[in-house]
């Protein structure tokens, strides 16, 4: 029987134990950070120390699987030196890929580490295939992430004109702006993902509880008000509800998930090659929960091919991690563009 | 591969609540720095992360026994609180069955809030520091004791 080639299945880990979930529970690949604004997800407490990265990438790579290491903010001004140590250390430690975004650090890695494979981020903002290209040619980039704004046309268009690898999201909570262009933390805050590595650092948010609600202020600005039964969202700007011409509801976009699952034999039909789990905030029950649903879809499509169907206990798993409790095929089904 | 056992989860009747509560609140707090004292012993709790917990206080309250402990930590340990309440910078409130499903890792903590099932009050920052070094336990497996595993798909 023809076994449907299926795409690899990248996973988050903020920390040990999130990693070996991953791994344990059927993750081809996982990604981690540093502990610093070196990367995205730059929250207290979280992300690999040295000792940590030394043990996680022998736990992933002595089972068989790879390990990114994500370096996908954007150097700061007089700091550039730190994100090419990150990126050095990256070489040293062995790692399989680093995931990059900042063009200067691209450059650097390409030069310094010529065998180091380079990813794009989604925080490069690729949407194009002549970026991706361009990506390619100057910096010898082997993989992109693309943005979560393309609809799956779109992905098509791009994995058939370029000799990239392209890794998409599969699950996890939605980020709407075009990845990497989005200043609205900054706007409340004065900080945002590219520059200090986190979306509404928590130092800034305040969930206060009064009877019967619960509100959640970031920076002193109301983002949103929850009754004692509704389910509550991450405390961005981009998920609160606003007061517009006198209606108040979601206004940039409803706290949703994004899920894939339906559109698997899609995606792998037109030879995407990574789909990538969001998450490296949450914690390792989430990374096992969610790594052994999607492994279980995937190693289905492989043995069922067309005949894949969708379990309803796989959503079922999904839609229970799932911010808001709903998801969405987010822009992959959209008839417009 | 053992399955290990799942929490399911309930809630217990309000009277227990009633009782709880009226009970000397003392132990509690007691037992649970004896617990994490006894962590930060093996070397379970990250240094660089405990030495932001430095002299902020903590609540701990579980909803459906009336369980309360309040603690901070000071000078490398944690020593519980006795006598006049000051507000504490941090509280969790839960009932015991999400407590139990994430300590045993079977629910993921922003799952339980996103559902409601988990509240934390006060300083944010530190919420969620707490919530990553918890996440970041390596548990050793001691000899008869599983946490539940989630079944494994892979062979
Ligand atoms: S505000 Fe929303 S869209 Fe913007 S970076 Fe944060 S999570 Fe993403």
């Amino acid at each position: 029987m023809l076994r449907q080639k299926i795409p690899e299945l990248v996973c988050p880990a903020g920390s040990l134990p999130a990693l070996k979930a991953a791994v344990d529970h059927g993750a081809d690949t996982v990604y981690f950070g540093y502990k610093n604004d070196t990367n995205a997800r730059n929250f207290a407490g979280l992300n690999f120390d040295q000792k940590a990265m030394v043990e996680g990438v022998r736990y992933a790579q002595s089972r068989g699987r790879h390990v990114l290491l994500a370096i996908n903010t954007f150097a700061q001004p007089g700091r550039v030196a730190d994100w090419q140590r990150a990126v050095d250390g990256a070489a040293d430690l062995g790692v399989d890929a680093v995931i990059l975004a900042d063009v200067g650090l691209l450059d650097y890695a390409n030069r310094r580490h010529p065998d180091l494979r380079l990813h794009l981020s989604v925080q490069g903002s690729a949407t194009s295939y002549e970026a991706v290209n361009f990506a390619h040619r100057e910096f010898g980039v082997r993989r992109a992430v693309l943005p979560r704004v393309l609809t799956l046309a779109q992905v098509e268009l791009v994995i058939k004109n370029t000799p990239v690898e392209i890794e998409i999201f599969g699950f996890g909570s939605l980020c709407v702006m075009n990845e990497g262009r989005c200043w609205l933390s900054s706007y409340a805050t004065g900080e945002s993902p590219n520059t200090v590595g986190a979306c509404s650092p928590a130092k800034y948010v305040k969930w206060e509880k009064s009877p019967g609600q619960m509100s959640t202020r970031l920076n002193g600005i109301l983002i949103d008000r929850f009754g004692d039964s509704e389910p509550a969202g991450y405390p961005t700007l981009c998920k609160g509800r606003f007061e517009v011409n006198g209606d108040t509801y979601y206004a940039l976009e409803e706290p949703t998930s994004l899920n894939v699952l339906e559109i698997l034999p899609e995606i792998a039909g037109i030879g995407v090659a990574a789909i990538k789990v969001e998450g490296r905030q949450r914690s390792p029950t989430y990374v096992a929960q969610v790594t052994r649903t999607l492994r279980a879809a995937l190693d289905a499509l492989a043995g069922d091919g067309e005949r894949f169907q969708v379990k309803p206990a796989w959503q079922a798993d999904l839609a229970k991690v799932s911010e808001g409790s709903q998801a969405t095929l987010g822009a992959y089904n959209r008839p417009w563009r | 591969m053992s399955q290990g056992f799942n929490i399911p989860r309930f809630k217990l009747p309000a009277f227990v609540a009633k009782v709880g509560a009226r009970l000397p609140q003392w132990p509690h707090a007691i037992a649970l720095t004896t617990a994490l004292n006894a962590a930060k012993k093996l070397k379970l709790l990250p240094e660089d992360s405990l030495a932001m917990l430095e002299g902020r206080s903590f609540f701990v309250d579980v909803l459906d026994t009336g369980g309360q402990a309040h603690f901070t930590y000071r000078a490398g340990l944690f020593r519980p609180l006795f006598g006049a309440m000051v507000a504490p910078d941090l509280t969790f409130r839960a009932n015991l069955s999400a407590f139990l499903q994430l300590v045993a890792r079977q629910e993921d903590p922003d799952t339980l809030f996103f559902n409601r099932e988990l509240s934390i009050e006060g300083d944010t920052e530190l919420g969620l520091m707490v919530k990553n070094m918890l996440d970041a336990i390596e548990w050793p497996r001691l000899p008869g004791f599983h946490l539940p595993r989630l079944p494994n798909f892979r062979h």
